[in-house]
Order: structure tokens, then C-alpha cells, then sequence
């Protein structure tokens, strides 16, 4: 389970096809663009979610 | 060779250069250690928390040269250069799940590089050596690419000069480099990467601020850019595939180049090192958190490649965009300040790299071949003195031999760093794999992925496998076969050497697993 959500927005990050579109457009990003900036933080907020479990 | 010099700029870029030099020397006195020993000068002590290793680790990975080349190849082909963000997603699970443990082994036997953990491991002189030569080969060229990148800064400031001469400012700044990192060890790049990795922030914060302010917003920003890169594609007749989106052949390149560079990052000396230094593995969990933050910043820097265009940045070179469109876009004082920024941006991974190589050379080639156990007074002496010798070798790399060859050996280093990443890694989770089938699988990987690079024209990333609309990264198809000719040989000649990572403690039970596909 631990490392599913770790992989996940990794393996999001490799399902290129479904982001490699320019809609829809976010503050004139290309969805490209500003979705892989999105998944970033995100990883790191689920690597923080495990971290906390584990230090339970 | 100053007439057209940018004087505020030059003297913002030399104050700060003269600030971090001096923090360079001082450094030897920070959490006082005695530097005449090799884990003190070569990994700060291993006392480094989770604030100062964010800095380092930070100012290690997302190096000067990535600040240039990634929007450099942004602004000639466009999405493709954004494998860089998946590549940076996929690091940090490998780093968070497995590091802490090598840490934990390194720190129990005192192991200083890669190399000591596979000795120790697999008990295999053969694969040391395979591991630490691996290492010192691929860190070569990747510190002469430092310095390009900082002599772009240079020459962007309108310092002008021929033949040796020109090369004056990047010389004194590389001595000034060498003679520091040889004093104070890793706490030196440690130190100065606090400033650096601020300037850094500052840089691009302002950047995406600014620069789209002037010019009409993001939604132009791209519309600018896409324009560009179509004229661009077009004009070419087919030959280069640019655009604001992936081509269908670009797919499977992008997702191999990322998941092979992952494998290769982490392998290098200079990120060992960095990784190696801090105080404990909840320090290496913490920043698997907060290193991305650097990630979303190189995103960012990889857009200013659309900014060069949007801006009308016209340069032969793509590895001039970025320094144009600073000049461009800010006052002089504020181009000085990010020159400096991307300057010191060289110098931090430079040091580590070299402190890294010199720290393997040392223990892991110098000493087996010596036959003898050094003291430990002397294996420190003989790694200040190689980290000494292998920045000059870099400096006398960049004088002398084309850019395009440093290019052309940082490509390869990436394909060979990546072949000892079972030898590495594996040993951690795995009973099954033995020495012998790890150094086999390393020198079928070095071979098969050398041997997909070469073309009579140039050295190539990708090789086309399954028809023209499917190249992948060689350094992919080349750890493929690596892994599988190490199962194999495994298999034969299975793993009785002695593992003293295991010993001292209880033994765990370990089911013998099967590698999972990655």
C-alpha cells in the first residue's frame, strides 16, 4: 500500500497520452504544462502522508 | 576583452563571487571536525539535518549546467526538454523508500561511497572497482559542464577575449574553486549553497513575475513560443519535430529518458555524497518531501526557453537563451545578480563532485591497487590532493577539447551511471543476486548501451527498437539487458560471498524475491 501511493503520481507522470493536450488552458498554461507542474506538489503531499503514518 | 564589458553587472557578478569564496575558506570551521580525516572532509561528518541538506542536496542535483541546457533545449525543440519534470517525480519514491536504508549501512560500517556499500555487500573486488571507475568516468565530463555553464554567464557580461585569454575569469574562479574545496571539504559547498540556492529563488521568482508582465501574459508567452517552434519545425522540412506538445514519435522517448535518467541520478558519486552526509534517515525522508520544491523551480527555469522566444531572443546557440533573455528583461545590476546566482549555481555541484570522484578514487581504485590499508590521516591527504587534480583535469578538459565532447561523454556517463544501479540497489531488498551476475550484467549494460549510442554522424540518445515510431533511451534497453543477464548468471553462480552488511545484528529473514518490474 505504502508504495502504491508513493508510485502513483510517478506513474501518472508516464501516462503521457492522456496529458500531452493543450485544453483545457490555466492562466494560458497548456494543460501539458501546468498539470505536470501540478503533480509535483502533489507527489510531495503524498509522500508526506506516508511519512506521517509511518511515524505513528 | 573589456571594452564591452557591462560594468554595474560585472560588479554585482565579482561581489558575490568574492562573498562565497571567502565563505568558501571559512566553511572549515563550521561544525568543527577534524578535517584530517576522510569522513569529515569528504561528508561534513555525516551531521548535516534536513534544512542544511535540503540546501545541499538541492544546490547538487539541480546543477548550474541544468539551469542552461534544460530551457536551452526547451527553446530549440520545445516539450520534449520537459522529460526533466517526470524524470524529477520519479526520483523522489526511490530516494525516500531506499536511501534511507544504505544510509543506515553506511553509517553502521562507515562506508564513504557506493563502492565500499557493494564491497562490503557482495564481498567482490571486481565490482568495487567496476562500480567506483563507473562513477569517477561519468563525473568527469559533468564537472567540465559546469564550467561551460558558467562561462556562458561570463561571455553574456561582455567579456571578450582569444584564445587562452578568453578563458582568464573562468580560470581564476575554477582555482579559487579547487583551493577551497581542498581546505574545507564538503562543508564548503555546504555553506555557500545556502546563498546560492537563495539567489537562485530569487532569480526565478522574479522571472515569472516580471518577464510576463512585459510580455502580454502566459496565454502569449506560449502563443509566442508555439509560433516560433512551428516556423521553426516547418522551415526545417520534417528534420526537427518542435512544438508545444509531444509528437507521437517524441512519446516513447520522453517517458524513457525519464525513467532512465531516474536510475542514473542518484548513482552518481556527487549525489551519494550529498545523500550520505546527513545526520540520520529521517533527514533523507524529509527532504524526499521538500526536494521537489526544486523541481517545480527547474520547471519554471525550463519555461523561460518560451520566454526566450516570446521575447524575440534570436541566438545560434540555444545554450545562450537563457543569458539573453536576462539581459533583456532585467536592469544591469539584476543581470549581474543572476549571473552570479547560476555562476555560484556551477560552483557548488563542482565541489561535491569533485569531493565525490576524489572520495571513490581514493578508497574504492587507489587503495586495492596500493594493496596496503592506508592511515586515515593519508587517505584524506590523497583525496584532497585528487580533488585537486580532478578539477584541473576539468578546467584543462574544458580549455583544450570541443564543448561537444564534453557533451557527448555527459550523454554517455548517464547511460553508464545507470548499469550500476542493481549493484547498488538491489543488494538492499534482494538475496538472490550474486557478484558475478551483477559485474556480468554491468559490463553486458556498459556494452550494449555504448554500442546503441554510436552512429557514424554523432553520439545518440535513443536507438529506434520496434519500428521509427518507437526509439527508446539506450541507457533503458541497455539496464533491461543488464539486469536479465545478471538474473541469469545469478541463477548459475548464486550469492555465498560474505555480506557483512548483515553483520553485527540479528538476521532478518529475507524471501527471495524476484525483481519486480520497476
Amino acid at each position: 500500500m505504502k508504495y502504491l501511493v508513493l508510485m502513483l503520481p510517478s506513474a501518472i507522470s508516464l501516462c503521457v497520452p492522456f496529458y500531452n493536450v493543450t485544453e483545457p488552458r490555466l492562466f494560458g498554461f497548456p494543460f501539458f504544462y501546468w498539470f505536470l507542474l501540478v503533480l509535483i506538489p502533489l507527489s510531495s503531499l503524498l509522500t508526506l502522508i506516508v511519512y506521517r503514518i509511518e511515524k505513528r | 576583452m573589456i571594452a564591452h564589458l557591462n560594468w554595474p553587472a560585472t560588479f554585482v557578478f565579482v561581489s558575490f563571487f568574492v562573498l562565497v569564496s571567502l565563505l568558501g575558506f571559512v566553511a572549515a570551521h563550521w561544525k568543527r571536525g577534524d578535517l584530517a580525516n576522510l569522513h569529515e572532509w569528504g561528508l561534513g561528518g555525516r551531521r548535516f539535518g534536513p534544512w542544511i541538506s535540503w540546501f545541499l542536496i538541492g544546490g547538487d542535483l539541480y546543477t548550474a549546467y541544468t539551469v542552461i541546457a534544460v530551457p536551452s533545449v526547451v527553446y530549440a525543440v520545445g516539450a520534449y526538454g520537459f522529460f526533466a519534470l517526470p524524470y524529477t517525480i520519479l526520483i523522489y519514491p526511490l530516494l525516500y523508500t531506499a536511501f534511507p536504508r544504505l544510509w543506515a549501512i553506511a553509517h553502521r560500517k562507515n562506508y564513504v561511497t557506493a563502492a565500499d556499500y557493494v564491497l562490503g555487500r557482495y564481498s567482490n573486488k571486481w565490482l568495487e572497482f567496476a562500480v567506483a571507475f563507473t562513477g569517477v568516468l561519468a563525473t568527469m565530463p559533468y564537472i567540465a559542464l559546469q564550467l561551460v555553464g558558467m562561462e556562458k554567464v561570463i561571455e553574456a557580461l561582455g567579456f571578450e577575449g582569444h584564445g587562452l585569454a578568453s578563458h582568464l575569469p573562468l580560470t581564476i574562479a575554477f582555482l579559487i574553486l579547487a583551493l577551497y574545496t581542498s581546505r574545507s571539504g564538503l562543508r564548503a559547498p555546504a555553506m555557500i549553497a545556502f546563498v546560492k540556492d537563495t539567489m537562485i529563488y530569487i532569480f526565478v521568482i522574479a522571472a515569472i513575475i516580471v518577464v510576463p508582465l512585459k510580455l502580454g501574459g502566459y496565454g502569449a508567452i506560449f502563443d509566442a513560443a508555439g509560433g516560433a517552434l512551428h516556423a521553426k519545425a516547418a522551415a526545417s522540412g520534417g528534420k526537427i519535430t518542435a512544438g508545444l506538445l509531444l509528437a507521437p514519435a517524441q512519446i516513447a522517448p520522453f517517458i524513457t529518458l525519464a525513467i532512465g535518467s531516474t536510475f542514473a541520478l542518484l548513482m552518481y558519486p556527487h549525489s551519494m555524497t550529498g545523500i550520505l552526509s546527513v545526520r540520520d534517515g529521517n533527514a533523507i525522508r524529509i527532504n524526499a518531501i521538500a526536494l521537489p520544491a526544486y523541481s517545480v523551480m527547474l520547471g519554471l527555469i525550463a519555461l523561460m526557453g518560451y520566454m526566450a522566444h516570446a521575447a524575440a531572443v534570436k541566438v545560434a546557440n540555444p545554450q545562450d537563451a537563457v543569458p539573453h533573455l536576462i539581459l533583456k528583461m532585467f536592469p544591469d545590476w539584476f543581470v549581474g545578480f543572476c549571473f552570479a546566482a547560476i555562476a555560484i549555481g556551477a560552483l557548488v555541484p563542482a565541489a561535491i563532485m569533485s569531493i565525490g570522484a576524489a572520495n571513490t578514487f581514493t578508497r574504492n581504485i587507489l587503495k586495492p591497487l596500493a594493496g596496503q590499508n592506508f592511515g586515515d590521516h593519508h587517505e584524506a591527504l590523497l583525496a584532497k590532493v585528487i580533488s585537486l587534480v580532478i578539477q584541473l583535469g576539468a578546467l584543462i578538459f574544458v580549455l583544450r577539447a570541443s564543448t561537444q565532447f564534453a557533451l557527448d561523454l555527459q550523454l554517455l556517463g548517464g547511460i553508464w551511471m545507470e548499469q550500476i544501479f542493481p549493484a547498488v540497489i538491489f543488494g538492499l531488498y534482494f538475496r538472490f543476486f550474486s557478484g558475478a551476475g551483477l559485474l556480468t550484467g554491468w559490463a553486458t549494460g556498459m556494452a550494449l548501451g555504448t554500442y546503441l549510442a554510436w552512429t557514424p554522424k554523432a553520439w545518440v540518445p535513443v536507438h529506434a527498437i520496434f519500428g521509427a515510431n518507437f526509439a527508446i533511451y539506450n541507457g533503458v534497453t541497455a539496464i533491461l539487458a543488464n539486469i536479465l543477464v545478471a538474473a541469469l548468471v545469478s541463477a548459475v553462480l548464486p550469492d555465498r560471498a560474505r555480506d557483512e552488511t548483515r553483520e553485527e545484528r540479528p538476521e532478518v529473514p529475507v524471501s527471495q524475491v524476484e525483481p519486480a518490474a520497476e
